[in-house]
């Protein structure tokens, strides 16, 4: 038969909150891959544009050098007398004077430096492309396997589904507006809310898990003259070698933002809850206000 | 040591992100670790394709002007003088673990059956260029030198002196320029011994007379001015040791990435 009497740990309506409580928020594994793809991702990053400093050039199509620029679209340079300003970047055919951050910035030393990208960008500092590859493999295959590792993870448990992808309910234009407005205000969710992600995190953390990345690794792989042998669709699906390099960058650019933006965020809704919370797993919700 | 994970998620990425970085890059321990991955790569490569044949292009993709990299001018005395006589009295050597050793001159090599091929060259830079590469293959150069037990390695040894330049990092001591791969690559249809360029006998900057092309694998495995090839069972007595000039220099030696 149906009560009317409320359940006892219930309390009545009027009375305080429930008692502040800690919830698993992050399982285990997922708080690895997220440090570990944190890592991966930064180191990868910084040996990544000291590569570019070998070749500061960026084409389209299967081939380009500076003796065939045909299908060039962007360039990292410096022009004499090598010093501010002198150092540019170049799309297409507009011209940015970048002195002092692209192509001329100060070494650790405090001298000119002509280089793509400056020195606290880079892994290792100055210039070294052999050294700078050998980690930029290393930790490429970290990011890989790592990647799986969540992706099954997400996967078998749902979480991908639960966690990560937006429900359609969530996609609709009054939602999504809703919630730009809640970022824009820069009102974070609380409580029981705390304990799901809003649709715009849903969406970034998908595009950058599940679009950005497996670009930076495939057009990684398309890269490699080994890889273009074994498969050839690697290269082919990028239109060229030298255009699976150009969609490196531009989505390793697109990664470099999201981070960014994801910092900011994480500083800005409550740095020590919310990174306690992506090492412990734990979150505490409800209580004070 | 082992530290509570709490404080090693925290202690790590921030560890690293400040200077000791570069100190870690320098770090004995630490660049083993990060070889094994030249490692996993090489098998990995060897595993998915083995067999694999790079990209072949048609004539309407090759790159109006192939940059020319590395040496462009040999300065060694008996190049020079090979070179000045249109290379009539050069002779490439085939040594080492060998049942029969060769010599073979320019018109040996140009009689032998032709593989032209058009493929990306594409630099450890970054940038790529495209060509026609003419010349026979390498298999059956060495089936006619007849490989003895125990050979592991192919080594390429080269006429010029390379200098290296600073902005590659790594050590810059000039020495001669020297490559080597491995059995797979050795019997790969496509490695060839290209004596021509875009149908033109191969010039001075890309490699005259004759250049490796071993085309799954990066442009400083394309040795230009071979002068002799060496079949071992060991990288340790050839220059540094790493077997390549680039190698030696901190390079992969599988330079298929």
């Amino acid at each position: 038969m149906a009560s009317t009497a409320p359940p006892l740990d219930t309390p009545p309506p009027g009375m305080l909150a429930p008692p502040p409580r800690r919830v698993l928020r992050h399982h285990w594994l997922v708080r690895l891959t997220h440090w570990t793809n944190a890592l991966a991702i930064i180191l990868l990053l910084m040996t990544g544009l000291n590569i570019f400093g070998a070749h500061p050039r960026l084409y389209w199509g299967d081939a380009g050098s500076v003796d065939h620029r045909a299908g060039q679209w962007l360039e990292i340079g410096a022009s004499p007398p090598w010093r501010d300003p002198g150092g540019w970047l170049q799309i297409g055919d507009q011209r940015f004077d970048t002195s002092g951050l692209l192509g001329v910035s100060t070494s650790a030393k405090g001298a000119p430096n002509i280089v793509a990208f400056p020195h606290w960008a880079t892994l290792p500092s100055g210039r070294d492309l052999a050294t700078a590859r050998s980690w930029h493999f290393f930790f490429a295959w970290v990011l890989i396997l790592n990647g799986l590792t969540w992706l099954g993870h997400g996967l078998v448990s749902g979480r991908l589904w639960r966690d990560i992808l937006p429900s359609r309910s969530q996609l609709s234009p009054a939602h999504l507006w809703h919630d730009i407005v809640e970022h824009a205000k820069l009102r974070f969710p609380k409580g029981e809310a705390a304990l799901s992600y809003e649709v715009l995190q849903r969406l970034a953390y998908a595009g950058v898990t599940l679009i950005l990345i497996p670009t930076v690794i495939l057009t990684g792989l398309a890269m490699s003259p080994g890889m273009d042998a074994a498969w050839p669709f690697l290269d082919a699906l990028w239109g060229g070698r030298q255009s699976a390099r150009s969609v490196h960058f531009i989505a390793m650019a697109l990664i470099a933002g999201f981070l960014a933006l994801h910092l900011v965020l994480v500083l800005l809704s409550g740095p020590i809850r919310q990174i306690g919370a992506m090492i412990t797993g734990r979150l505490t919700i409800g209580g004070a206000k | 040591m082992i530290l509570p994970r709490r404080q090693l998620l925290t202690a790590l990425p921030a560890s690293l992100a400040l200077a000791g970085c570069d100190a870690l890059t320098r770090n004995p321990t630490a660049q083993a670790v990060i070889k094994s991955g030249e490692q996993a790569t090489q098998r990995w490569q060897r595993l998915v394709g083995r067999d694999g044949l790079a990209r072949e292009f048609s004539a309407a993709d090759i790159s109006p002007v192939f940059k020319a990299n590395g040496t462009k001018l040999p300065t060694n005395p008996e190049w020079q003088a090979l070179a000045a006589g249109g290379f009539a009295d050069w002779r490439l050597q085939v040594t080492g673990l060998v049942s029969r050793e060769l010599s073979l001159s320019l018109a040996d090599l140009k009689r032998l059956p032709q593989r032209s091929q058009i493929t990306r060259h594409d630099c450890v830079e970054g940038w790529s260029a495209i060509g026609q590469w003419t010349g026979p293959q390498l298999a059956p150069i060495l089936k006619a030198a007849g490989l003895r037990d125990g050979a592991r390695y192919i080594v390429f040894l080269c006429a010029d002196d390379y200098g290296g330049e600073a902005s590659k990092g790594g050590l810059q001591s000039k020495s001669r320029y020297y490559e080597s791969i491995d059995l797979v690559d050795a019997f790969h249809p496509q490695t060839i011994l290209a004596h021509s360029l875009n149908n033109q006998p191969l010039d001075t900057a890309h490699g005259a007379p004759i250049r490796l092309r071993v085309e799954r694998q990066l442009g400083y495995k394309q040795a230009k001015y071979l002068m002799r090839i060496v079949v071992a069972d060991s990288l340790a007595p050839f220059g540094q040791g790493k077997g390549g000039y680039w190698p030696d220099r901190g390079y992969e030696w599988y330079a298929g990435t």
